[in-house]
C-alpha cells in the first residue's frame, strides 16, 4: 500500500493557503496564450474554472452533455450559498465555518482544504454580486442572510428557491464573456468517454459529438474535470436525469483513485415516491427547516388513519403530534444536519408512524410559522386584534415571498396545497460527498487532471452540510483551482501544442468506438432502464440510509450478477453513428454498475458508522452514529485494477490539529 | 389511462419528418407528462423499433431542457409549468394528445422533438455578462445598497430559464422576452449599468441576426413563460434601445 501525499503546506491552517500562492509557480501571460485547458462540465464548479482559466489568458475548451452550458444541474440548487461573512453580526468568522464544515462531514475531511474553503467564501459573495446575481436583500438594501442545518450561525446568502440557478447564471455569463472573446471554445452534446494519457500525464481526452455520433479527438495541455456527482447511481435521487458518473470513472479506470465512494447524502426533505414508474425526485430545500416543524403522528393508531385515508394531519391535536427532530436534539431542533434528519425520519417510518401510502412519508408543517410571521406583520402594520383569518392571511404572504416557488413546486408534484396542510416529506439521494480523490491543489493520482466540485472528495467528509455544495463549487473553480494549475503548468511552457495523432489517442479512440458498438451488438432483451432501475433497487435497500455487513456482501453479489447480465442481455436500440439516448443511457450505466460495485465494497471495509455511513453493527444505545477515529480516520482512495472486486485500497491518515475529534452532538 | 399520442418523428435535421401515432395505456394520474413518455420509449425499445428522442433533464422545472408543444401550447396547457411539470391528471382517459417541437426559423430541428436551441446562447454571448473579471478582489457585496425593489424585480427577470417557450408562443417566433430578460436584469442593478448601452445594442443585434422575428405586442410570450416572465422587460428594453441608439 502506498501513502497519498496530498501537499499540505507547511504553516499555521490561517497562513497556508497564502503561503502556498506566494511559494507555487506562476506562468506569465504571454506563456498562458500557447496553453489549452480542457474543462468536462458546466456547473458551478466547471463554468466557473472556465471563465477565470479564460480570462487568465488560457485557452479553455469546454464539455458539456446538455445543449448549453446554463443546463448544468447545478441550476437546481435551491437554498443558498454559506459565506463567513459575519453581516448579521452572530459571531460567525472563517474558523467557525471551517469548524462547522469539518464537524458536519463527521470529521473525515481535510481540515487544510475546508480551512481555505472558508477562507475564500467571503470573496464568492463579493464577486457574485459584481458580476449582477440578485440575491435577496433586505429593505434597506443590504444582503439578506438565512440559517441551514448544523449551525448556529445565519451565514446562507439566497436568491428565493433558486439560488443554484442565479450562482450558475452568473458564472455562465462569465463565461460567454470569454466565449465572445475567443478564449472559451464551448462543445454542447458532447460527452467525455475516455481522458487521454500521454507520458503519465493527462493530455486530452475522447469525446463523442451527441449529435452526429462523431468521435473526437481533443488536446489539451490539462484536464479539468467538474462533471458532479453519482447519485444517480441509485436511478431514484434528485439528481437530473442526464448526471452521470461516466468522466470521473473513466479517468478512474485510466488511474485516478477514486475517494469514499460509500459517502453519500441522503437529503431529509424531498417528495416522497409516488410510483413504480417514477423517473426522479425532487427535492424541497432545507431552508423549508428554518421555518417548518417535521412531525409524524405521535399514536400509530393515528398514523393507520392517516394512510388509510380517515384522517387528516390538520385534524390531529398537537398533543397528539411527535416533533420528533425537536424531541431528540433539543439544541438544534429542526436544523440538525441532514444525515441525522434522514436517519430519524427512517426511524420513525419504520416504526410504523410514516403518513403517506407507502409509510414512507413524514409532515412538514408550516402551520405555527405562518401564524407567528401573520401576528408579527399585523402587529407592525398596526392591525389591533387581528382575526385568525387576517393572521393566516398575512402569514401566508410572508411564507409565499420566502418560499413561493416551493411550494408552489410541491402542489404541481402531489396536487395539495401546503399553505392549507402540512407537506409530505421523506430521504432522497441528493449529493454524493465522496469523489475522485485529489491533493491539495485539487489534483488527481494522474497527473495534470484535476477534480473541482462534487466531483472530488475533499471538502465535506462524512456529510456535507447545506448551502456547502454552491461555495465549494464557486471557491474551486473561481479562486483554487486558477492559482493551483499555475504550479503545474509552468512546466508546460515550452510544451507545445498536443498532437492528437499521438498513438494514446489511436488507442483510447478505438475503445470507445469498440465499447459503443459492442454494446449495441449484444441484442438482448432488456432496455437499459431495466439494469438501472434494478441496480437502484440493489443500492437503495443495500447501500441506502443503513448498512449492514450482511446485506453489503449480497450487494456486491448481485450487482456483479446484474453487470454481468447487463453484457449479455441489454437491448440498445438504434445505431452509434446519430442521435441516440438510448447508447447514451447504455455507456453512463455500463459505469454505475461498476461505481455501485465499489461503493459497496467501501461501505464494507469501513467498520464504523460516521456521517451518512451508517452502520447498523456501529451505533451508540441510542442509535446514534459510533465513530471509529483510532482506526477508520482516513480516507480510501480505491485504485483501479481491472473489476471492482480487485480494486486495492490506499489509505490517506486524516491530521487534526486544529480541531479537538469529539463525538458529534446536536443534543 | 388509455392514451392516443400523435407525435412529431423526423430523423435528422435534413430529412422530413411527420406525426406518428401511438397508443399507451396503464398511465396514472400521478405520472408527469415525461413520466408517460418514458412509457411510451420504454414499450418501443421492447417492440426493437427506436424511441421518441426528445431533451430533458433536471425535471423540476428549472434546467429549461424541455420544451414541447403539446396540443399546440408550449409546455402544455397549464400555466407557468414546464412539460416535466406537468401531470397526467391534466388529461383524461381516451383522450388524443398532439405532441410537436417548437417551432422557429431560429430553432432548427436536430431529431424528433429536439430543437437546437443555441441561438439563445449566442444571444447571451454577444452582451449578457457584465464585464468584471473573476478575481473576487472586487468591492465588498454590500458596500453599493440596492433598493428591495429593484432587486426583486432583477430577480424576477433573471429567472428565465431560457426554454424557448416564448418563440414558440409567438407568431412571429420573436425573442424579445427573453433577450429583454436578461437586459432587464442588469439594467435594474448598478452594478449592470455601466455597460447597459453596449449590451442592449450588441444583444438586439444578435437576436436579429439569428433570424428571430419582431414583436407585435399580442404578448402570447409572457401567457406562455413557465416562469411569469413579465412583458414589462420589454417595455425597458425597448426603452434602453431607445436610449442607447440616442446616446449612440
Amino acid at each position: 500500500m502506498t501513502t497519498l501525499d496530498a501537499k499540505i503546506p507547511e504553516g499555521s491552517l490561517a497562513e497556508k493557503w497564502t503561503k502556498h500562492k506566494n511559494n507555487i509557480n506562476l506562468v506569465n501571460p504571454a506563456n498562458k496564450r500557447n496553453i489549452d485547458i480542457i474543462v468536462v462540465g458546466t456547473g458551478l464548479a466547471g463554468a466557473s474554472a472556465s471563465a477565470t482559466l479564460a480570462e487568465l489568458g488560457y485557452n479553455v475548451k469546454t464539455f458539456c452533455f446538455q445543449d448549453s452550458p446554463r443546463r448544468a444541474h447545478s441550476i437546481a440548487a435551491q437554498g443558498g450559498i454559506n459565506a463567513s461573512k459575519n453581516y448579521q453580526g452572530d459571531g460567525d468568522s472563517d474558523y467557525r465555518l471551517f469548524y462547522d464544515t469539518v464537524k458536519g462531514g463527521d470529521y473525515r475531511s481535510r481540515e487544510a482544504n475546508v480551512y481555505r474553503l472558508a477562507e475564500v467564501s467571503g470573496n464568492i459573495i463579493d464577486q457574485c454580486v459584481a458580476q449582477g446575481v440578485p440575491f435577496a436583500r433586505e429593505y434597506g438594501g443590504l444582503l439578506d442572510n438565512r440559517s441551514f442545518g448544523g449551525v448556529l450561525v445565519s451565514r446562507t446568502f439566497y436568491a428565493k428557491g433558486q439560488t443554484g440557478q442565479q450562482l450558475l447564471l452568473g458564472a455562465y455569463s462569465a463565461m460567454n464573456r470569454q466565449i465572445n472573446r475567443g478564449k472559451i471554445k464551448s462543445y454542447t452534446r458532447h460527452e467525455m468517454m475516455d481522458i487521454v494519457l500521454i507520458d503519465g500525464k493527462a493530455r486530452g481526452i475522447i469525446a463523442r459529438d451527441m449529435i452526429s455520433g462523431k468521435i473526437e479527438r481533443h488536446s489539451a495541455h490539462a484536464v479539468v474535470l467538474a462533471s458532479g456527482g453519482y447519485g444517480n447511481v441509485f436511478f431514484l435521487s434528485t439528481n437530473a436525469m442526464g448526471s452521470n458518473v461516466t468522466a470521473a470513472w473513466r479517468a478512474h479506470r485510466r488511474g485516478a483513485f477514486f475517494a469514499n465512494p460509500c459517502f453519500t447524502q441522503i437529503h431529509p426533505t424531498c417528495i416522497p415516491v409516488s410510483g413504480e414508474l417514477q423517473s426522479k425526485l425532487t427535492l424541497m430545500s432545507e431552508s423549508l427547516r428554518n421555518d417548518g416543524r417535521i412531525w409524524v403522528p405521535a399514536k400509530k393508531e393515528d398514523a393507520e388513519a392517516v394512510r388509510a385515508g380517515k384522517l387528516k394531519p390538520t385534524q390531529i391535536p398537537e398533543e397528539d403530534r411527535d416533533y420528533y427532530l425537536e424531541r431528540r436534539y433539543p439544541a438544534f431542533g429542526n436544523l440538525v444536519p441532514r444525515d441525522v434528519a434522514s436517519r430519524a425520519a427512517k426511524e420513525r417510518c419504520d416504526a410504523g408512524y410514516g403518513v403517506n401510502k407507502t409509510g414512507e412519508a413524514v409532515y412538514l408543517d408550516f402551520a405555527s410559522a405562518i401564524e407567528r410571521y401573520g401576528k408579527e406583520k399585523a402587529y407592525s402594520s398596526g392591525i389591533e386584534n387581528p382575526t385568525a383569518a387576517q393572521i393566516k392571511k398575512l402569514g401566508d404572504e410572508v411564507i409565499e415571498a420566502k418560499y413561493g416557488n416551493l411550494f408552489d413546486m410541491y402542489e404541481k408534484i402531489i396536487d395539495e396545497n401546503p399553505y392549507k396542510t402540512p407537506m409530505m416529506i421523506y430521504p432522497a439521494v441528493h449529493y454524493t460527498m465522496g469523489g475522485l480523490w485529489v491533493d491539495y491543489n485539487l489534483m488527481t493520482t494522474i497527473p495534470g487532471c484535476y477534480a473541482t466540485g462534487e466531483s472530488n472528495f475533499s471538502d465535506h467528509g462524512a456529510n456535507r452540510l447545506g448551502a456547502s455544495a454552491l461555495m465549494q463549487g464557486l471557491a474551486d473553480g473561481y479562486f483554487v483551482l486558477p492559482y493551483t494549475i499555475g504550479d503545474y503548468l509552468a512546466d508546460d511552457i515550452r510544451t507545445g501544442p498536443i498532437s492528437t495523432d499521438h498513438k494514446s489517442f489511436e488507442e483510447a479512440e478505438k475503445n470507445v468506438i469498440d465499447q459503443l458498438e459492442s454494446l449495441i451488438n449484444v441484442k438482448g432483451d432488456k432496455p437499459v432502464d431495466y439494469f438501472h432501475k434494478k441496480l437502484g433497487k440493489i443500492m437503495w435497500n443495500k447501500c441506502g440510509m443503513s448498512r449492514n455487513e450482511k446485506e453489503l456482501k449480497e450487494a456486491i453479489y448481485e450487482i456483479s450478477e446484474l453487470r454481468q447480465e447487463f453484457y449479455s442481455n441489454v437491448r440498445v436500440t438504434g445505431d452509434a453513428h446519430s442521435k441516440n439516448s438510448e447508447l447514451e443511457k447504455a455507456a453512463r450505466v455500463a459505469d454505475f454498475l461498476e461505481l455501485g460495485e465499489l461503493f459497496a465494497k467501501d461501505a464494507l471495509d469501513r467498520n464504523e458508522s460516521c456521517g451518512g455511513h451508517f452502520r447498523e453493527e456501529y451505533q451508540t444505545e441510542d442509535g446514534e452514529a459510533l465513530r471509529d477515529d483510532d482506526n477508520y480516520r482516513y480516507v480510501s482512495a480505491w485504485e483501479y485494477k481491472g473489476e471492482p472486486k480487485d480494486a486495492v485500497l490506499h489509505k490517506e491518515q486524516l491530521v487534526y490539529d486544529n480541531i479537538e475529534l469529539k463525538t458529534r452532538s446536536y443534543k | 389511462m388509455k392514451l392516443t399520442l400523435k407525435i412529431w418523428r423526423q430523423k435528422s435535421a435534413d430529412t422530413k419528418g411527420r406525426l406518428e401515432t401511438y397508443n399507451v395505456d396503464g398511465i396514472e394520474e400521478d405520472m408527469s407528462f415525461l413520466e408517460m413518455l418514458d412509457v411510451l420509449n420504454d414499450k418501443l425499445v421492447n417492440e426493437g423499433t427506436e424511441p421518441v428522442e426528445f431533451d430533458h433533464d433536471c425535471r423540476e422545472g428549472i434546467c429549461g431542457s424541455c420544451s414541447l408543444m403539446i396540443n399546440g401550447e408550449p409546455h402544455g396547457p397549464d400555466r407557468k409549468i414546464t412539460t416535466c411539470q406537468l401531470h397526467m391528471r391534466r388529461f383524461n382517459d381516451g383522450d388524443t394528445i398532439v405532441i410537436e417541437p417548437f417551432r422557429a426559423k431560429a430553432f432548427p430541428i436536430i431529431k424528433d422533438l429536439i430543437v437546437d436551441r443555441t441561438s439563445f446562447d449566442r444571444i447571451q454571448q454577444a452582451g449578457g455578462f457584465i464585464s468584471v473579471n473573476t478575481s473576487g478582489n472586487t468591492i465588498d457585496a454590500n458596500t453599493i445598497p440596492i433598493e428591495k425593489e429593484n432587486a426583486d424585480m432583477s430577480f424576477n427577470a433573471a429567472t428565465c430559464i431560457g426554454c424557448g417557450a416564448c418563440v414558440a408562443a409567438c407568431k412571429n417566433a420573436s425573442a424579445m422576452l427573453f433577450t429583454s430578460a436578461k437586459v432587464s436584469q442588469f439594467a435594474l442593478l448598478p452594478q449592470g449599468e455601466v455597460e447597459a448601452h453596449e449590451r442592449v445594442m450588441s444583444m438586439v443585434d444578435q437576436m436579429d441576426k439569428e433570424g428571430f422575428g419582431n414583436c407585435t405586442n399580442t404578448g402570447a410570450c409572457e401567457i406562455e413563460c413557465p416562469k411569469g416572465i413579465s412583458l414589462e422587460n420589454i417595455a425597458r428594453m425597448n426603452r434602453e434601445y431607445l436610449s442607447a441608439s440616442v446616446a449612440g
